[in-house]
């Protein structure tokens, strides 16, 4: 498998996590990672640059921080411009048909809080729906995300395990060794 | 003529014009018929301050000569090519139905064939220069009524040639000096062709040449030497002068000195116009009028009416809808100047007996000055009959003159490097725009390259008028003398407050100064220095997201900082002292939202 890492994050060096979980996929030979912030500091997306990407890989990874319970703007700005009518949807929209599609999510708040009973009302899954069902949209298969909960509280033996297995995630995926399908409904 | 006389002579021609022209203004008559007036107070008719009008007459008729120069400036050969039906078509019908119809009622009048063609030919042509300033005046020069007029006064000059040979082959002596017809024709076409080949090849290098010396005497001086040169060339083969400089004036439409010549000529024009009804005033013969009333009334009216229904017939043969024609037919309904210079001649060549001449130049005269008063009939009683005139004046608002500027909503005056920038934009999403440029030299680069730029000062309120200031949406002022620019910023503002005007300048005290009068100004460098800066943040550690953040940051704070500095524009030490402090106090702010973003990312 052919995998494209889409990384969203405006400041990624004041992140420490973001920081490692970066660092550790580039110890992956043959990995396409797109950092969309560096490369559209102004928000002006190179449409064709970016289907031409997605034609050249198999399964397509959205990394990034949850922000007010979805991505950063320029990742949703990504969706909006790059998935165009007659590439990704639509009347001979099948670009993107039969790829895999993954989530890399990092929360502010532990797990607890994402629950009907805690403070966001919601599990982490049903915020990821409107990304869930854009992947099946666009035809592609979604897989189970990869979730870091409560990163303020992460020692850093935490974290290197997380990188760990991070990275044993990517390569696995690499070697055509698929996570669950991911479905919601 | 002593010089004292010409002085005298200036005054009483003045005089009378400043009298009349203003009172017939107010009364809704137009300027043509308080000259006409004029010329007969002064004439030999009237206080006889003026014996005869004849020279003046000569002198005045350049001024229809510069008129379709003008004219011609403002067509462009594909407008032309586009009317040629309209031309050929309404025009030929109307002239020979006129003349066909006019020749009849002569030698039913008894008279002979030759002085009934030739009144016709005389009868059947229009006044060029009333029916055009009527045309502009009333702003319908645009639409189909107006447009098949202009084409039906355009064939009427080109009839002219034919009109004057026809004279000439008739005329029972052959003046020695005119040769045989095809000598004349040969002439012509040499006449013709140099014409052409000047105004592509030889007249653009010259204008350069004396354009670029700044003399601003020299070019008007230039102007009027190239359209007398042409008219003089015209006139020594026989030809008519006014087609000569309308010609003229078409191969120059599409020349980088249009505006310039526009502008140039224009004033000369009106003067020589205004000097012309004056004269054909002076020349009407009321001698000839009381002696024999009954005729001229005859042939004025006969003249007016035939037209008016022969005009009538073309106009809906052509498809002018039954709302148009009155205007159209009123427009051309009257005799024209041309007929004086066909029947000058035609006395000179002894067709028609001088009594008879006189008699016809009159009922010309007379016929001018009725159209006004058909046209204001038409305004007050047709009109609100057909109750359209909102349309009208709707349609005149969303149509004026002049021709081509009305679907260029952009003016570029400067077309540097920091104008062509802009223009490349703007071209890139379809937007016409018209070009102007101060050096003759840049203009003819740009014009290489492909851009349709037009030399003009646009200090100057005429250039900025003719390059359609009135109708355009936006003044783009590029050019780099700063204090042009803000002159011309000034006299747009005043003369054309719905024009929006942004502004270049190069220095901050250029900035205060156009802010403080409340212009929008767009600093020279900025935009590329801050692009720049950018850059290198990124270059030394920055992300490329981080770097662009502080950029637009720091412009928002500078753009502030600007402003502010404008109210101490003429403080140097004030200036001074808050831009040390603002420099220390830029650091803060900018570490305060930077702090602020990160704040945001609560990640250890």
């Amino acid at each position: 498998m052919r995998v494209l890492i889409l990384f969203a994050h405006p400041f990624p060096k004041r992140s420490r996590v973001h920081q490692r979980l970066r660092q550790v996929i580039q110890e992956v030979p043959e990995i396409k990672i797109r950092e969309i912030y560096e490369l559209y500091p102004d928000f002006h997306i190179d449409i064709k640059k970016e289907q031409k990407a997605l034609l050249e890989a198999d399964v397509l990874i959205f990394q990034h921080p949850l922000y007010w319970y979805s991505c950063p703007s320029l990742m949703k700005e990504w969706m909006d411009t790059v998935l165009e009518k007659g590439f990704a949807y639509g009347e001979g929209g099948t670009a993107l048909h039969g790829k895999y599609w993954m989530q890399t999510l990092t929360t502010r708040g532990p797990e607890s809080g994402y629950q009907r009973e805690g403070y966001n009302h919601f599990t982490v899954a049903e915020f990821l729906r409107p990304f869930e069902q854009t992947a099946r949209l666009c035809g592609m298969i979604p897989l189970e995300p990869f979730l870091v909960q409560g990163v303020g509280r992460i020692s850093d033996e935490e974290l290197e395990r997380i990188a760990r297995a991070y990275r044993d995630l990517i390569e696995a995926i690499k070697k055509d060794q698929l996570p669950k399908p991911y479905q919601t409904f | 003529m002593s010089s004292h006389s010409f002085l005298i002579q200036s005054i009483i021609y003045l005089g009378a014009a400043i009298l009349t022209v203003p009172i017939t203004q107010r009364l809704g008559l137009g300027s043509v018929i308080g000259y006409l007036l004029a010329g007969i107070i002064i004439g030999p008719y009237g206080l006889k301050f003026i014996q005869s009008g004849e020279d003046v007459l000569h002198f005045a008729e350049f001024g229809v000569v510069l008129l379709l120069f003008l004219i011609g400036l403002e067509l462009n050969p594909k407008k032309l090519w586009e009317l040629r039906k309209a031309i050929i078509g309404a025009g030929a019908s109307q002239v020979l139905i006129c003349c066909a119809i006019f020749t009849g009622l002569g030698l039913y009048a008894g008279q002979t064939f030759s002085l009934s063609l030739v009144a016709a030919m005389g009868f059947s042509l229009s006044s060029t220069a009333i029916a055009l300033q009527l045309l502009q005046d009333r702003r319908i020069l645009k639409i189909p009524s107006g447009e098949t007029a202009f084409s039906v006064l355009l064939f009427q000059d080109l009839a002219v040639i034919p009109m004057l040979t026809l004279l000439s082959l008739m005329a029972p002596v052959i003046s020695p000096d005119q040769g045989s017809p095809w000598i004349r024709l040969l002439k012509s076409i040499a006449a013709i062709s140099t014409i052409v080949v000047a105004g592509y090849w030889v007249f653009r290098p010259i204008f350069r040449w004396i354009a670029s010396t700044r003399v601003r005497e020299l070019i008007t001086g230039f102007s009027l030497f190239l359209v007398i040169g042409i008219a003089t060339l015209m006139e020594s083969v026989g030809l008519s002068m006014a087609l000569g400089t309308f010609l003229a004036g078409v191969i120059l439409a599409e020349s980088e000195y249009r505006h310039e010549l526009e502008v140039d000529i224009e004033p000369f024009k009106g003067l020589l116009l205004g000097l012309f009804f004056m004269s054909v005033g002076m020349s009407v013969n009321f001698g000839v009028i009381l002696s024999e009333p009954q005729w001229v009334a005859v042939i004025v009216l006969t003249l007016v009416s035939i037209k008016l229904i022969a005009l009538a017939v073309v106009g809906k043969l052509f498809g002018l809808s039954i709302r148009d024609i009155p205007v159209f037919a009123i427009t051309l309904s009257q005799g024209g100047e041309f007929a004086f210079v066909l029947f000058s001649q035609g006395q000179q060549l002894g067709i028609l007996p001088s009594e008879t001449a006189n008699l016809l130049v009159s009922s010309i005269a007379l016929s001018m000055v009725t159209t006004p008063f058909l046209m204001m009939a038409e305004e007050k009683w047709l009109e609100p009959q057909y109750n359209w005139i909102s349309k009208r004046k709707t349609q005149a608002r969303a149509e004026p003159v002049p021709m081509e500027s009305q679907e260029k909503p952009v003016i570029i005056a400067g077309f540097g490097r920091f104008g062509q920038t802009i223009g490349r934009l703007l071209h890139s999403r379809r937007i016409r725009m018209t070009i102007l440029d101060h050096d003759p030299n840049q203009v003819e680069l740009v014009r290489r390259f492909g851009w349709k730029a037009f030399y003009g000062d646009i200090t100057r309120l005429e250039l900025l008028k003719v390059a359609g200031a009135e109708q355009a949406k936006l003044l783009i002022l590029a050019i780099g003398d700063m204090e042009a620019a803000f002159n011309t910023a000034l006299l747009a503002r005043k003369h054309f407050p719905d024009l929006r005007i942004l502004v270049r300048v190069n220095s901050r005290p250029d900035a205060y100064r156009f802010i403080n009068h409340g212009f929008e100004v767009f600093r020279e460098t900025f935009g590329s220095s801050l692009e720049m800066a950018q850059q290198a943040l990124q270059h030394l550690g920055y992300s490329a997201y981080e770097a662009r953040k502080t950029t637009l940051q720091f412009r928002e704070y500078d753009l502030k900082l600007l402003k502010k500095g404008a109210m101490h524009e003429h403080d140097l030490d004030t200036l001074i002292s808050m831009a040390k402090k603002e420099r220390e106090d830029l650091r803060n702010l900018m570490e305060d939202d930077e702090l602020r973003l990160i704040a945001q990312i609560e990640d250890g």
